[in-house]
């Protein structure tokens, strides 16, 4: 680089602007691909973006700090946007109602599910128990998940990307699962991918059908608050076997 | 568009007080969004401007988890350690969950008494 480059390049990085505007840009090019692909869930445009932002920041040797002070902005969007689902749960709150047995039991054994398998094939297959309890959080959405891999002894920053991970691979994965077991009622689809996989299972339940995105942002919410309950219990007890 | 932006902030503001103030487990947006449907149900429903703000932030959910996503490049080190655990564990778990989910709800759900299936 000549010398001036240089001053640009060392001023941009520096600055909020690069890392808000690649975030901007990574995205719109996933969501590209992921639109041409009739969305298929295998082109998921959180996995897309996000692998192609750590390639760019690891070549570049940008720091993720340095990235985040811009992203933020966009991260920041994450608390109106869950306020915001307050509208498509009014809209469906009849059928909401309607279907509060399974909506409950649902939940109750979606949440055990979520937690103690993680943390059963964690100890199983080896890992350190710090690990095994940032990894029993990991079906809530990050805010939540965070706090409470903190409370109970878990790494929270681990926790936020098992988290993001888990997402990911219940968005992807979730219409197999349903079509294997012939699960065709768009608000059992949407509730059980709200409580497997969070926000981002929520955005990809959304993509398909507005009632499964507004049983899985109920879903979300309800787990979220269900497991910040059971899980200093649980912890307390796996920390004792 | 900035009325109901603004509104969405007002009810997250005061879920982040509730969450403090009781010191409850669950996050201040999240309370926000109950206390939102709340005042929905008093309401009689979201007016137009509130609806097509949120639809328009809700359209691109996916793309706010990508700043805390793009943080997996932190924990490379850690993750390269105990990788296999950790892929096997949030599979088998995520599969799990939504298998379990699913079945849980189906045999549940209370069905319509005129499906005319026979006796």
């Amino acid at each position: 680089m000549t010398p001036r480059l240089n001053e640009i390049w060392v001023y941009l990085s520096a600055s909020p602007l690069l890392g808000l505007t690649i975030t901007l840009l990574a995205y719109q090019g996933a969501f590209a691909i992921y639109r041409r692909t009739g969305n298929n869930p295998l082109a998921n445009p959180v996995l897309i973006a996000v692998t192609g932002l750590v390639l760019l920041l690891s070549l570049t040797g940008t720091s993720y700090q340095t990235y985040f002070s811009g992203a933020q902005f966009v991260h920041f969007l994450l608390g109106p946007a869950t306020v915001a689902l307050a509208i498509p749960l009014y809209q469906q709150a009849r059928r909401v109602k309607a279907m509060l047995l399974p909506v409950l039991a649902g939940l109750l054994a979606g949440s055990l599910t979520a937690i103690l398998s993680a943390v059963a094939v964690g100890r199983l297959l080896g890992a350190s128990l710090p690990t095994q309890l940032s990894l029993a959080p990991k079906s809530v959405t990050t805010p939540i998940a965070m706090g409470i891999a903190e409370r109970i002894g878990g790494i929270p920053s681990l926790t936020a990307v098992l988290v993001i991970v888990t997402g990911i691979l219940g968005a992807v994965g979730a219409r197999y699962v349903f079509d294997a077991i012939n699960v065709r009622d768009p608000a059992i689809r949407g509730f059980a991918i709200g409580v497997a996989s969070h926000g981002i299972g929520t955005a990809r339940a959304f993509q398909v059908n507005e009632q499964s995105g507004a049983f899985a942002a109920l879903a979300m919410g309800l787990n979220g608050a269900l497991t910040a309950l059971l899980l200093p219990a649980i912890a307390h007890w796996l920390s004792i076997v | 568009m900035l009325a109901a932006l603004t509104q969405l902030l007002i009810f997250q503001l005061i879920g982040e007080v509730i969450a403090r103030a009781l010191e409850l487990p669950v996050p201040g947006p999240v309370i926000g969004m109950l206390l939102l449907f709340l005042a929905l149900g008093l309401r009689g429903g979201p007016e137009h401007e509130l609806q097509t703000t949120s639809q328009n932030l809700l359209q691109h959910l996916s793309l706010l988890f990508v700043p805390a996503g793009t943080g997996v490049m932190v924990h490379l080190h850690r993750i390269a350690d105990e990788w296999l655990a950790l892929l096997v564990s949030l599979l088998v778990s995520t599969l799990a969950t939504l298998l379990v989910t699913a079945l849980v709800m189906k045999a549940c759900q209370p069905r319509p008494a005129t499906t005319g299936e026979a006796p």
